[in-house]
């Protein structure tokens, strides 16, 4: 299985790839468009994390050899994308690197704007959310 | 007619625009187009100047002072005081009070004229165009009183639904609260007929300026509207000042609310007697610098003319409306006959979130999501929408690089 220093140096080197402000955004938009989609059932209330701006849809829960696994959406599609992209970062890992997981990557892509809690879309909010249940369930399984 | 379009003519964007300093910046590498007017403004040079200039030359605290510096302070911020009184033609002076902005002003009618004037199982009347500034505390005041809130509806265009308004008015109304413009559609509400119908059954009304007085004429005194609340930001002024214009004979019946130095006449240990107005009102040290750079604001909005700057947004907005008609699947919110410079809408299969930040990347400011009007929004089923809105320096070329960048947005998004 890959680790997160690895997962981190593949988002990196796609970023690199990007001369100019709109390759990189279509790829996000790309990434969003090919997200897994939230089972409808998940797509409720409680699973909705209110930011003014977009809304996003988390549900985790636990999968393989007590890996966490996340679903997501969003209603909007750059949002969408950089969900997509902590999942691909975050998902799938031990419960606990979830919880001890450095998301310094999105600086280093120059997205960091869209995970300031100014920008009320929801995302910081879903990062707290994925560790706090990587959290969870990492004391659960000690 | 000659003389008039000799005058519009002298209007010149390009020296407007060459009296505010950010619009040189760059965003992202692109020249700032900034089209977030409605939430605030720039400032000109003169503005920003009278703000150092306080602070440089003459800062003091006011009406206490006999010193040179206390009287120089007092007298700029007691003239920025008569500005604003003869640009809205107030009857007096001292029926300007300075507030922290128009959400202050709003809360102070609401703390003082509404808790003492209003009781369980009146009426206000509130349109459904309301900012949360001038629902939130009517909110608080039903919560407290139990008084009765009731919503003028709008007609799909955003225009108040003024039969309905007729109607609502029958019942035991006390205060009408309606903005002039609205910041989320740009509709320009009829003010003079909604205060003339108001007044006929024994209400008041309170209007919320804040989008009216950066772009158009206002009179209190012909439109008769019993309080006027603006920002100082909106137009042209700094932040964290603002203004309600009152009737001289509400005010004074009207009980303070904030107590502390200056608002006071005498003061013993156990009780106090209250200053005049506009004192008042004004408890604690003011935003001196606010005040006197809001006058300066006031100076260059009428250097300008204010009927130009309205004649150049109109035409602006027309321009843009024009020039987004081609665009499939675009929907706008506000197409009320009469309307300000706000170009409010949503374009099928794609986010506001998504289009703003990619306008963004091109150097374009917008505005998306509720415009602190969620009610509004709710009523159209939709989560907000894009806006863009205007200011005196925009210009046509400006309108060209939005509606270039849109059609990048969409292109990238659908
Ligand atoms: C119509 C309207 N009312 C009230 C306000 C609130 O103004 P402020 O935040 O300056 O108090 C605004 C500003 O967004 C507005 O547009």
């Amino acid at each position: 299985m890959e680790s997160l220093a690895e997962r981190k140096a593949e988002i990196l080197d796609e970023f690199m790839m990007f001369d100019d402000w709109m390759q990189k955004y279509e790829h996000i938009i790309e990434l969003g468009k090919e997200l897994p989609l939230i089972e409808e059932q998940f797509k409720t209330e409680d699973h909705l994390i209110k930011g003014c701006q977009s809304r996003v849809w988390l549900h985790a829960s636990e999968g393989d050899q007590g890996k966490v696994h996340f679903t997501a959406d969003s209603d909007a599609i750059i949002t969408k994308g950089l969900i997509a992209l902590m999942i691909r970062y975050l998902g799938d890992l031990p419960a606990k690197d979830v919880a001890s997981a450095e998301m310094d990557f999105i600086q280093e892509i120059g997205l960091q704007d869209h995970l300031s809690p100014t920008r009320s879309n929801g995302l910081v909010s879903m990062v707290k959310q994925m560790k706090l249940y990587g959290m969870a369930l990492a004391a659960k399984q000690l | 007619m000659r003389e008039n379009t000799m005058e519009i003519s002298a209007f010149d964007v390009r020296a407007v625009r060459a009296q505010f300093p950010i619009l040189q910046r760059k965003v992202n590498g692109q020249n700032l187009v900034y089209l977030d007017n409605a939430a605030t403004v720039q400032k000109p040079q003169m503005v920003i100047d009278a703000l150092t200039h306080y602070y440089s030359h003459y800062n003091a605290n006011i009406h206490r002072g006999v010193h040179s510096l206390a009287q120089e302070a007092t007298q700029a911020y007691e003239e920025a005081r008569i500005k604003i009184q003869e640009h809205i033609c107030a009857a007096h002076s001292h029926e300007i009070i300075f507030t922290m902005g128009t959400t202050d002003a709003i809360n102070l009618v609401m703390q003082t004229w509404g808790r003492s004037q209003l009781s369980f199982g009146d009426t206000v009347l509130i349109s459904a165009l309301e900012h949360h500034s001038n629902l939130v505390p009517w909110h608080l005041l039903k919560e407290e009183k139990g008084i009765n809130i009731e919503i003028i509806p709008i007609h799909p265009d955003g225009s108040l639904d003024m039969e309905a308004y007729a109607d609502l008015l029958k019942k035991n109304v006390k205060l009408v609260c309606v903005n002039h413009v609205s910041n989320a559609l740009g509709s320009i509400n009829p003010i003079k007929e909604m205060v003339h119908m108001a007044h006929e059954v024994g209400a008041i009304c309170m209007i919320d300026g804040a989008q009216a007085l950066p772009h158009s004429k206002v009179d209190v005194q012909d439109l008769d509207a019993d309080f006027y609340a603006f920002s100082g930001h909106k137009v042209y002024g700094p932040t964290g000042i603002g203004v309600l214009y009152g009737k001289e004979k509400l005010l004074n019946e009207m009980p303070p609310w904030r107590g502390g130095g200056e608002m006071i006449a005498a003061v013993e240990y156990q009780s106090s007697t209250y200053n005049t107005l506009p004192h008042k009102f004004e408890a604690g040290t003011p935003n001196i610098a606010g005040g006197i750079a809001l006058g300066s604001a006031i100076d260059f909005v009428r250097s300008i003319g204010v009927e130009h700057i309205e004649e150049h947004e109109a035409q602006l907005l027309e321009s843009l409306t024009q020039k987004t008609a081609h665009i499939d699947g675009l929907k706008i919110y506000g197409t009320a006959e009469k309307k300000a410079g706000v170009f409010s809408f949503l374009v099928d299969g794609t986010h506001p979130y998504d289009v703003g930040t990619l306008l963004d990347q091109m150097g374009v400011a917008v505005r998306t999501g509720h415009h602190c009007a969620e009610p509004l929004m709710n009523h159209f089923g939709i989560p907000g929408t894009i806006r863009a809105s205007f200011g005196c320096y925009n210009t046509n070329e400006e309108v060209d690089v939005f509606v270039h960048s849109l059609e990048r947005a969409l292109k990238m998004l659908r």
